[in-house]
């Protein structure tokens, strides 16, 4: 799909199912997405590598991380030391994925969605942040940060 | 599909309309009611928050750098620009001095009253577009471009002639219809992060991202010299910055959503002192 197309769409605001065409297709259930995007699951130290890197994830810019050498993590969203054992595999997938679906007014970017979005800059329009690979990567990296007792 | 999460209930529901999901027809009600004005103002006043200076989001040191004039560099465009105030210009030769008297009388106050419906113009303008039309109006001179050593000097100069006056902008009359652009752009979500400027600036003021506090986003300190530019940069210069932090379109300098938002920036910081030259990181 041309980059004008989308443009238009964003401009209506229209959400349609087209413009997600280019995405591997998954199902919500209750408040996770439990199979993996096209059934291939991550690589967690690629994942922690999506996560640090500015480029990438950027994650750093609002979460901590169980990472003594970062310095000036951000505290907008919550530590992620340890949530590999508050949230399932399944959760934490779809919380990277598209966070407003379980709250329509987070501050938490989607990071697997193309629809929806409006004035999008030319560089990044119509991708999503990651790609589905780095979405499995980066929660099998989240899967590990368990609780140490 | 609706998911009920475990913290839907947790927070206060803000006031952004989400646009996604929405028919064309629903983003057109949204617009519409943001430019009749209906219940808006009631909404808008209640989000405007106590309103708390640019500065006092920054480090101690830069704090220190600012409120000291032989080091805060932005004094160097305000001396720049004295030097073009009685210089005379284009066709008419006429100096800025020649129509508005010597420097710490005149324009006194003005720029906290900026951006102003202009009934010649038929325009929002801002300081920027104010001197621009006193240039090719009054001296027949070209206009200059942002971000130009000249321009940044002569709003510098006005902005700093305005120091400790209180800031007050007419949202009424024609200024009306750019007040609610303004306000609806500013809680718009958008880019690839899909975030709006409400998110941050009334939602997370006080908060680290990375390195920096965010703060209220307000317009008191601008035009200002960023340590991260190592030069002083129009308010629009800091506008663009955070539309390219969300990976949204970057607008053109002058584009009217930013002409807009400096007016509802403005309103937004009613009261607040103006500060400019202001220092960030
Ligand atoms: C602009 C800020 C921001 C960025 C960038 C961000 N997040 Fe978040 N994140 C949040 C907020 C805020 C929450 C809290 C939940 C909410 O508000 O919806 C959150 C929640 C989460 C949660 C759920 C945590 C819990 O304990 O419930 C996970 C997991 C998460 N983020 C992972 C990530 C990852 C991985 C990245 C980068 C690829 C990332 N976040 C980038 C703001 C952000
Ligand atoms: C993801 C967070 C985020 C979003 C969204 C965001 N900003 Fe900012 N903004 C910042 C940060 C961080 C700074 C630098 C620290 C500071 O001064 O607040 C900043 C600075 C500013 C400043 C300068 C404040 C000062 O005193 O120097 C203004 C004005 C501003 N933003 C306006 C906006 C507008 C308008 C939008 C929407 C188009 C927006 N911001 C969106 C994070 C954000």
């Amino acid at each position: 799909m041309g980059a004008r197309l989308l443009l238009g769409l964003a401009l209506a605001a229209s959400a349609t199912s087209t413009a997600a065409a280019e995405l591997a297709p998954y199902r919500v259930s209750g408040d996770a997405i439990t199979e993996p995007l096209e059934g291939i699951p991550g690589d967690p130290e690629r994942g922690r590598r999506v996560v640090l890197d500015r480029t990438v994830g950027n994650c750093l810019i609002c979460h901590a991380v169980p990472e003594p050498a970062e310095r000036f993590m951000g505290n907008i969203g919550p530590d992620l030391a340890g949530v590999g054992s508050r949230l399932t595999t399944g959760q934490l997938r779809l919380r990277v994925i598209d966070s407003s679906r379980i709250d329509p007014a987070t501050v938490m970017p989607p990071y697997y969605r193309i629809e929806g979005l409006l004035r999008v800059g030319v560089s990044w329009r119509g991708k999503p942040v990651l790609t589905s690979r780095q979405v499995e990567d980066v929660v099998a990296y989240l899967a590990s940060l368990e609780v140490s007792e | 599909m609706k998911v009920q999460g475990p913290r839907s209930d947790r927070r206060p529901r803000s006031p952004l309309r989400r646009r996604r999901r929405v028919g064309a027809s629903g983003a057109v009600a949204v617009l519409l009611v943001a430019v009749c004005g209906f219940t808006t103002h009631a909404l808008a006043q209640q989000s405007r928050p106590n309103p708390l200076p640019g500065r006092t989001f920054q480090s101690a040191d830069t704090q220190q750098l600012e409120a000291d004039e032989a080091r805060n560099p932005g004094w160097l465009w305000v001396e720049e620009g004295a030097k073009f105030w009685s210089r005379a210009e284009g066709t008419a030769a006429k100096s800025c001095e020649s129509c508005h008297g010597p420097l710490n009388t005149a324009l006194t106050g003005v720029a906290a009253h900026y951006p102003k419906y202009d009934v010649p113009a038929g325009a929002l303008l801002n300081l920027e577009g104010r001197i621009n039309r006193c240039r090719t109006v009054h001296q027949g001179a070209p206009g200059l471009a942002y971000e130009s050593s000249e321009l940044l000097a002569l709003t510098a100069l006005v902005s700093s002639q305005a120091r400790g006056t209180t800031r007050h902008v007419e949202i009424t009359g024609r200024a009306a219809p750019f007040f609610e652009a303004g306000r609806a752009f500013w809680q718009t979500r958008q880019g690839q992060l899909d975030l709006a400027c409400t998110q941050c600036h009334d939602g997370l003021a006080g908060k680290h991202l990375r390195g920096d506090k965010i703060s209220q986003g307000q317009s008191d300190g601008w035009p200002g010299y960023r340590l991260e530019w190592q030069t002083l940069g129009s308010l629009q210069r800091r506008l663009r910055a955070c539309s390219l932090g969300v990976r949204a379109e970057v607008l053109d300098y002058g584009a009217p959503e930013y002409l807009s938002l400096e007016l509802y920036l403005a309103w937004r910081g009613e009261g607040l002192a103006m500060s400019a030259p202001g220092v960030r990181r």
